[in-house]
């Protein structure tokens, strides 16, 4: 494993099916009386969220502390850092008290990278503005084995949770991705670890809510969503933010609910084992109706309980292979 | 009253020749001027130099008055004559912006205190740059700095009647309008070349064409009025398609591209290191090709550094919080030998062109610019084509250090730079 965790794009495949299983094994801790365990007991993780993110920052402050870390969670409110403290400054202040991993949330695109020139510990990107976010990447690959792993036979809603899928991919696995591809972070994660993963992804937007150019993204792409429907296994909804469409990327809510929301007629279009993914925060109505939400098939509260392992997984590789860090004065620098 | 006999140097990269300069001009060029006539005169050997015309800058951010954390007229001039420069024409958009014939003859005035190289004031356009209101244009072109070069840089003048009204206007001082094309809607927020790059790393995108659709319509403007539109930093394949379009009509436009264009490419932004953010952004290597190729066949007239300097801290930061641009003057001429010169496209008396004289022609700058015979001002740089170096910052006159070249290995090295006979620069360090 790298020290960090940037982007998807830095996990090759063993790497990402050793997360996987490591979040397998992890998951059962979830199930006993006592759901903690000894391994970070004295390493400390800084929950650094430079954006508003309760459910991510709540998953990691979890995965951190059901590990024995020491967790500490400094919440920057907006962009008031533009002219108050830096990024730098910030970074040097996480140093110099010792913190073993930085989990960054931050709205500019490639925060993480700058703030892994200027820490020590491992850097684990959670969400930076339209560019990435690994682990809900990994926490998505995750719900898929899970639902779908060991072949898609299995009927929808009768997922085996002690299955063993250790080892597996998701190869040949057909995934659908539906909405504002341009801006999400989510979709651009997913297209690199589920591909690396076997999986054969689709994306599916409006033509203005895709990159112009997407050059060598390992997938395909189309217009269409009732043509991709009947082919996925796998489609999930990404979140369409309401301003969008001042800025004209399409002309109303109704509209773009019309065309690419996910609800009960075109649920009929999907194969009977399909399962309906979103990464969350949803509009329900927008992008995906309620009932196909709260459906059998969605697996939208088992991502955010899976969240957590896989979370815990990804601490526990970066920080258990690494010398603790140590508080820095001034003298040491 | 002394002078400077320059041996054996090699005009123009041609074949080597004495040089004379008396009293700030060029006496006499030939072959082994006889020793008398180095009679009160130093000497200087410069077997092997490159001797060129004293380059000229259409485009340099002195910073002056404003931002003097940044830059100060005094080590810009110092950065400039370090790199061959002898004349930069300094930037509008300073802190009170030189919308007014009191800020551009300050600026004047500090260039002729520096006296490093001569500094000519660009005048903006619309008052604060604003881009609503005119500025006053005459009162610039009348004021000592005698300003002809028009520029809201940094903005554009996206007002289509405000451009044909500035355009028609300069035409009484023979003025030109030196265009920021940038279309401000296609571009809101917007940080690297839309493209491949951009997509991957989750950046806002910056079309080519909010660049060439402006170009396209300047040009459109200029031919209708009959005036001289200058383009600034052109980026764009599609944009030197578009000049060349336009200079086929015989209309009076001329363009000038940067040394980091002629170079570097998007693909530099992936660590997000914000010393590649520059505005207009780096672009693609098919851009690159184009910019060169255009340069190399005169469609773009000139090398212009867009020298922008800018402290550390706005710079060691988020991509998308930090200045845009990049550091220039004292490696333009290395960058143009390594994409030009070395690769066959131009040849010395071309690079001579497209550095010096037509910069100074479009700049109206008289005594810049001229070819080295007698009679000439004695503004010429000597240049040594052979060594080749790592560019270290550190080492820069600049206040600032955010040269996007930091760490690449450039040939050449400006060994002398005389300013109307008296050397701003000798043996590759401040006279």
């Amino acid at each position: 494993m790298n020290r960090h965790l940037i982007s998807a794009a830095d996990l090759s495949r063993d790497e990402a099916l050793l997360i996987l299983d490591t979040a397998d094994e992890l998951a059962r801790v979830a199930d006993r009386p006592i759901k903690k365990l000894p391994t970070l007991r004295g390493r400390t993780v800084v929950n650094l969220f430079f954006e508003d993110s309760t459910r991510t920052r709540i998953s990691f402050e979890a995965a951190a502390k059901r590990l024995s870390a020491d967790v500490i969670n400094f919440t920057v409110k907006g962009s008031s850092v533009a002219k108050g403290e830096s990024l730098k400054d910030t970074a040097l202040t996480l140093e110099a008290m010792g913190a073993d991993a930085v989990v960054i949330r931050h709205s500019a695109a490639g925060a993480p990278h700058r703030l892994a020139r200027w820490v020590r510990g491992s850097v684990v990107n959670a969400g930076d503005g339209s560019h990435e976010h690994p682990t809900q990447a990994l926490l998505d690959a995750f719900t898929i084995r899970r639902r779908l792993g060991g072949g898609r036979e299995a009927p929808a809603g009768a997922a085996d949770h002690q299955a063993d899928h250790q080892g597996e991919g998701l190869d040949g696995l057909k995934v659908t991705i539906v909405g504002d591809v341009l801006h999400s972070r989510v979709a651009r994660s997913n297209v690199l670890l589920l591909s690396t993963l076997g999986a054969e992804v689709t994306l599916v937007a409006p033509p203005t809510l895709f990159p112009v150019e997407l050059g060598g993204w390992p997938c395909t792409t189309g217009y269409d969503l009732d043509a991709a429907l009947p082919k996925s296994d796998v489609v999930m909804m990404l979140r369409v933010q309401r301003e969008r469409m001042n800025a004209a990327y399409f002309p109303s809510e109704r509209e773009y609910s019309r065309r690419y929301g996910l609800d009960s007629s075109r649920m009929a279009l999907l194969p009977q084992h399909a399962i309906v993914m979103h990464p969350g925060p949803m509009n329900r109505g927008v992008e995906i109706a309620a009932e196909v939400a709260d459906g059998p098939r969605s697996t939208i509260v088992e991502q955010v309980a899976n969240g957590v392992s896989v979370r815990m997984a990804v601490l526990y590789l970066l920080l258990s292979g690494l010398d603790p860090a140590k508080a820095t004065t001034g003298a040491d620098r | 009253m002394t002078g400077w006999l320059i041996r054996g140097a090699r005009p123009l990269g041609g074949d080597p020749a004495d040089i004379l300069v008396r009293d700030g001009a060029v006496a006499q060029v030939g072959p082994r001027l006889a020793a008398s006539s180095a009679r009160g005169t130093q000497v200087i050997d410069a077997g092997g130099l490159i001797a060129l015309p004293g380059l000229v800058d259409l485009h340099a951010h002195l910073r002056e008055p404003g931002r003097e954390d940044a830059e100060t007229v005094q080590t810009g001039t110092r950065a400039a004559a370090l790199g061959g420069y002898t004349a930069v024409h300094a930037m509008a958009n300073t802190d009170p912006v030189a919308d007014t014939a009191g800020v551009v003859e300050q600026v004047w005035r500090l260039g002729r205190q520096a006296g490093h190289c001569d500094v000519q004031p660009v005048g903006a356009v619309t008052v604060g740059l604003g881009g609503t209101r005119l500025a006053e244009l005459g009162a610039m072109a009348d004021s000592a700095a005698r300003v002809r070069v028009f520029s809201d840089d940094g903005s554009c003048v996206s007002d289509a009647r405000l451009m044909r009204r500035a355009l028609e206007y300069v035409k009484a001082f023979d003025g030109v309008i030196a265009q920021h094309a940038q279309e401000p809607r296609l571009t809101e927020g917007a940080q690297l070349n839309e493209g491949e790059v951009s997509a991957r790393l989750g950046l806002t995108g910056w079309p080519a064409a909010a660049e060439e659709s402006i170009i396209a319509r300047d040009c459109l403007l200029a031919a209708h009025v009959g005036s001289s539109l200058h383009v600034c930093h052109v980026s764009t394949a599609g944009s030197v398609e578009i000049i060349g379009w336009a200079k086929s009509k015989g209309w009076q436009v001329t363009a000038e591209v940067t040394p980091h264009h002629l170079l570097l490419t998007d693909d530099l932004a992936q660590d997000y290191d914000p010393v590649y953010k520059v505005n207009p952004p780096l672009r693609t290597q098919a851009d690159v090709t184009a910019l060169r190729q255009g340069l190399a066949d005169g469609t773009i007239d000139c090398v212009a550094t867009d020298h922008a300097p800018h402290p550390l801290e706005d710079k060691e930061t988020e991509w998308e919080t930090a200045a845009f641009g990049m550091t220039g003057l004292e490696t333009a001429l290395r960058v143009v030998q390594h994409a030009m010169v070395d690769t066959g496209l131009l040849d010395w008396a071309q690079v001579a062109d497209r550095m010096s004289l037509r910069p100074a022609r479009i700049g109206r700058l008289a005594g810049h610019g001229n070819p080295l015979a007698p009679g000439a001002p004695a503004n010429l740089t000597l240049y040594d084509p052979a060594p080749t170096e790592a560019v270290d910052p550190a080492c820069h006159a600049s206040k600032s250090r955010n040269s996007p070249f930091v760490g690449m290995v450039l040939p050449g090295r400006v060994v002398a730079t005389f300013l109307r006979g008296v050397p701003t620069v000798l043996d590759g360090k401040l006279a």
